[in-house]
């Protein structure tokens, strides 16, 4: 009938129509601000150790294993839907390896980055166990399972035991040296995962994931491989926790289990995404920053600054859900990761 | 007052869509009235507003013959406590709890519920497969089944209005008759019912006063004897003749 | 024998950790909530019965009788105050918001108590016990927990498949509007679950210093003990939740056998191994009840 063959002319002059008037792009003007503005801000950050003091440098080396630990388990739960109560597995596995490199003679900065690698590779068997919990146990499971790997750690006598070890093989370098190359290999890995988180949920993986986010048995139905999408960010999050853990060893000089494996990372980690802003890439950094700053003024108070901190995550998980981010995001068009699409008339 | 149940300019919001707007209707003891209309016609939304699933924005629903003479306003009454007022929603999809026997759900049909004839035995007689299936999981039923059990759970409370969402949907024309001819029954008690039907044959059928609803508007209302064909197709559809 | 005796030692410790994980199984079968704070109240009910018995001079079983309903009044408060708020913005922020309260109790008790663990004295039932054979003795404490472990999994049990709360609590579980629908009010009925819940567990916190001792640290073990019983038996259940206390009871007790140091390890890996090869439990079913 007439009103339907008019209409599909018009769909077919309406293309042309709409390939002049619209432009889908990914980021434009701003990503390109964003990008010159982030190689720009590295290398100032890279610049730091030669005109700031060492206690300042070592701070903010906390920060940098801090923000990509965020990243990672931002990455976990807030794309892939896995709430994880036990990246400290990674933690504790990427100290461990750097340690058990060291003693085979690799240098521990290279071994940072190994580490990283270890720990992807113990990851993938480990998800097959993991991955076997419904959504609502995933999170006590992990915890389990970094037990497992805590108490193996223990009873490996060749690494410290109970009582942990110190990482001797940097004591041949100058501490302002050494410090320096902390510091680099520190934002080098944050660096990385934001990169990596980046480039990741940009390519396909990303798409996949919020397709999963919205809808597990739609987006399944529809073609998208659940399980690999979410394997995938599973390794993704324990190479970035293990290199951290890396850095941890690497700027403390020694490690012992019940730290390195302990529980409180994962506090770490829920409190930095959970008040920085869940499901966005700038909330984990500046969730991270904030909780740098708090624990260097605070932690000298003893647990208070830790019973602020749990009592604070109650309220926010309730009434800020989207974090101190998500609130900037609600009410102004800034944003620094272009993660989206927009739509802009010519 | 004879009406039980007035519902006086009812409007309701779907996020920014308009579901209902300015809808009043009545329904009087014992009396059968149907609402139809196409999908999206906001027939649940109706039901759903009177039992006190969705919040209205403007209007009334009034509960008439109890102690208040001038009627009970329980428009802002929460879902939970509808059902001591005096109104059972039974909701589209049947909705029967999965994990209960089927005795089970009906006995939650009581945890609230008013005097009045309807208790387990009166459930049994209206259904009379019921005794041998009141040990089996809810989920093993079948759709005519459920329906069956979801109508006798809201019974069991004792309602003074009963509203069926519809009841017709996803099952067989036998077993649509069979549920349908429960409702002299029902009625027979004095049990007001206000349902929503897709099927437009069955509920002038079942009813004894019929408002036809497009696009959250009441577009037509009468008897079923008094409304002809062409009157229902063009309120149902919207097809504009003249000025409309 | 001395076989024997572990693997009994291991069924009368799994008896304190069933009744653990009871109050987890029942929030997450009707809420779908994994309180993350469990063993954290635990802990903080032994302290407070502790501060009790300490200052008033009475003995545990009174402080019981005074803790166990405080705790589940505090319990539907928790609920109807935090919890059912929590639960409108999806699975996410009642996790995040148990996990800090698991955070802020923790270090409050470190605060108010120091880092000391401290033990509930049972009195003379504590140091009693039913010599079996030469080599095999059961502690009265422990038979006595056991005993209790059985009589609350079965209570709760018999309350939810035939009470008429129970049975709209199962109702809630399934369908929160439709129980709305028959007049069930599913705020008030998940705060009746907590309050079960909490009732429970401080009456395992409190059973739980008097066998051993307790520190502010000692939540998140308990929790995970009780989390593992609640999987190895399968989700659910809660004689299930029982038959899972007591395999990660024996599991543990029987590796300690051979070497102290392989308790702990031994119930980790016995739950991953249900995990791998059975995840739906040794005794599963869809629903609580």
């Amino acid at each position: 009938m007439s009103l339907i063959r008019g209409s599909r002319d018009r769909a077919v002059s309406g293309d042309a129509a709409a390939g002049e008037a619209v432009v889908v792009e990914r980021g434009g003007r701003p990503a390109r601000y964003t990008a010159i503005g982030g190689v720009v801000l590295v290398a100032v950050l890279a610049y730091l150790p030669y005109v700031l003091v060492t206690g300042v440098t070592q701070t903010m080396v906390v920060f940098y294993y801090l923000a990509a630990m965020a990243l990672m388990w931002n990455l976990l739960a807030g794309y892939a839907g896995l709430v994880s109560v036990g990246q400290q597995a990674y933690v504790g596995l990427g100290a461990y390896a750097v340690l058990q490199l060291s003693n085979w003679g690799v240098q521990p900065f290279l071994g940072i980055w190994l580490a990283g690698l270890v720990c992807a590779a113990i990851a993938l068997p480990t998800s097959f166990a993991a991955f076997r919990l419904r959504a609502d146990y995933f999170a006590v499971g992990t915890w389990a399972i970094a037990e497992v790997y805590h108490l193996l750690t223990i009873q490996d006598n060749s690494l410290g035991g109970g009582s942990g070890s110190a990482l001797t093989t940097l004591s041949g370098i100058t501490p302002t040296l050494r410090d320096a190359l902390t510091y680099w290999s520190a934002l080098g890995v944050a660096v990385c995962c934001a990169l990596g988180c980046f480039l990741l949920l940009r390519g396909r993986t990303g798409l996949a994931l919020t397709a999963i986010r919205d809808d597990e048995t739609a987006a399944g139905s529809s073609g998208v491989r659940v399980g690999p999408a979410k394997r995938t960010v599973y390794l993704a999050a324990a190479a970035g926790c293990g290199a951290a853990g890396g850095l941890v060893i690497v700027s403390q000089l020694n490690v012992a289990p019940d730290s390195a494996y302990s529980v409180q990372w994962s506090a770490y980690m829920i409190f930095m995404v959970l008040l920085g802003g869940i499901g966005t890439l700038e909330g984990p950094i500046i969730g991270a920053a904030l909780f740098t700053i708090v624990q260097q003024y605070f932690s000298a108070d003893g647990a208070w600054y830790l019973i602020g901190l749990g009592a604070t995550c109650v309220p926010a998980a309730i009434w800020l859900p989207r974090g101190l981010w998500g609130l900037v995001e609600h009410h102004t068009p800034l944003r620094i990761f272009p993660l989206g699409r927009r739509v802009r008339a010519r | 007052m004879s009406t039980l149940l007035q519902i006086e300019g009812l409007t309701v919001r779907h996020g920014q869509l308009v579901a209902l707007r300015d809808v009043s209707l009545t329904v009087d003891p014992g009396q059968v009235v149907a609402v139809i209309g196409a999908n999206g016609a906001g027939k649940s939304t109706l039901l759903e507003t009177v039992a006190g699933l969705l919040p209205a924005e403007r209007g009334r629903v009034l509960l008439y013959g109890g102690k208040d003479v001038d009627g009970t306003d329980v428009t802002r009454l929460p879902a939970h406590r509808r059902l001591r007022a005096g109104i059972a929603l039974v909701p589209e999809g049947r909705r029967l709890f999965p994990s209960l026997t089927v005795r089970e759900n009906l006995l939650t049909g009581q945890y609230r519920k008013r005097p009045g004839p309807w208790d387990l035995p009166a459930a049994f007689e209206l259904f009379p497969w019921l005794p041998e299936r009141a040990n089996q999981r809810a989920s093993a039923l079948s759709g005519g089944e459920q329906q069956a059990v979801a109508l006798a759970r809201a019974l069991l409370g004792n309602p003074r209005v009963l509203l069926l969402d519809e009841l017709s949907l996803g099952l067989a024309p036998v077993v649509i008759a069979a549920v349908y001819r429960t409702l002299p029954r029902i009625v027979a008690q004095g049990t007001a019912v206000l349902l929503v039907e897709q099927d437009v044959s069955l509920a002038l059928r079942s009813a004894d006063h019929v408002h036809c609803l497009l696009e959250g508007r009441i577009q037509l209302s009468g008897a079923p004897a008094a409304l002809t064909a062409e009157e229902i197709e063009a309120a149902y559809f919207g097809v504009l003749r003249g000025a409309s | 024998m001395i076989w024997v005796d572990a693997i009994l030692q291991g069924v009368l410790a799994g008896g304190l950790y069933a009744l653990f994980a009871c109050g987890l199984s029942l929030m997450f079968g009707v809420m779908r909530i994994v309180n993350l704070a469990h063993g954290d109240f635990a802990v903080l009910a032994a302290f407070l019965a502790y501060s009790l018995i300490s200052t008033t001079g009475v003995n545990l079983l009174w402080a019981a009788v005074l803790t166990v309903p405080v705790f589940a009044v505090f319990g539907y408060l928790v609920q109807r105050g935090l919890l059912n708020r929590a639960m409108n913005g999806g699975a996410l922020p009642p996790l995040l918001a148990t996990f800090g309260l698991s955070v802020l109790i923790q270090n409050s008790l470190l605060q108010g108590y120091t880092a000391d663990s401290r033990a509930l004295s049972p009195g003379r039932i504590g140091t009693a016990s039913l010599q079996i054979s030469s080599q095999i003795s059961l502690s009265y404490l422990e038979l006595l927990i056991l005993g209790l472990a059985v009589l609350v999994l079965g209570g709760l049990e018999f309350y939810l498949s035939r009470g008429r709360t129970g049975r709209m609590l199962r109702a809630a579980s399934d369908d929160p509007q439709a129980a709305g629908l028959v007049g069930g009010d599913p705020r008030h009925l998940y705060g009746i679950a907590t309050a079960l819940a909490f009732g429970t567990l401080a009456l395992a916190g409190l059973l739980f210093a008097a066998r051993s001792s307790v520190s502010p640290s000692s939540g998140p073990s308990e929790l995970l003990f009780g989390f593992e019983a609640v999987v190895i038996g399968g989700l659910g259940s809660l004689w299930g939740t029982l038959l899972g206390g007591i395999a990660l009871g024996v599991a543990q007790n029987v590796a300690g056998q051979a070497n102290p140091a392989y308790t702990l390890l031994a119930g980790h890996l016995l739950f991953l191994l249900v995990l791998i090869l059975r995840p739906e439990g040794l005794l599963p079913r869809r629903r609580l009840a």
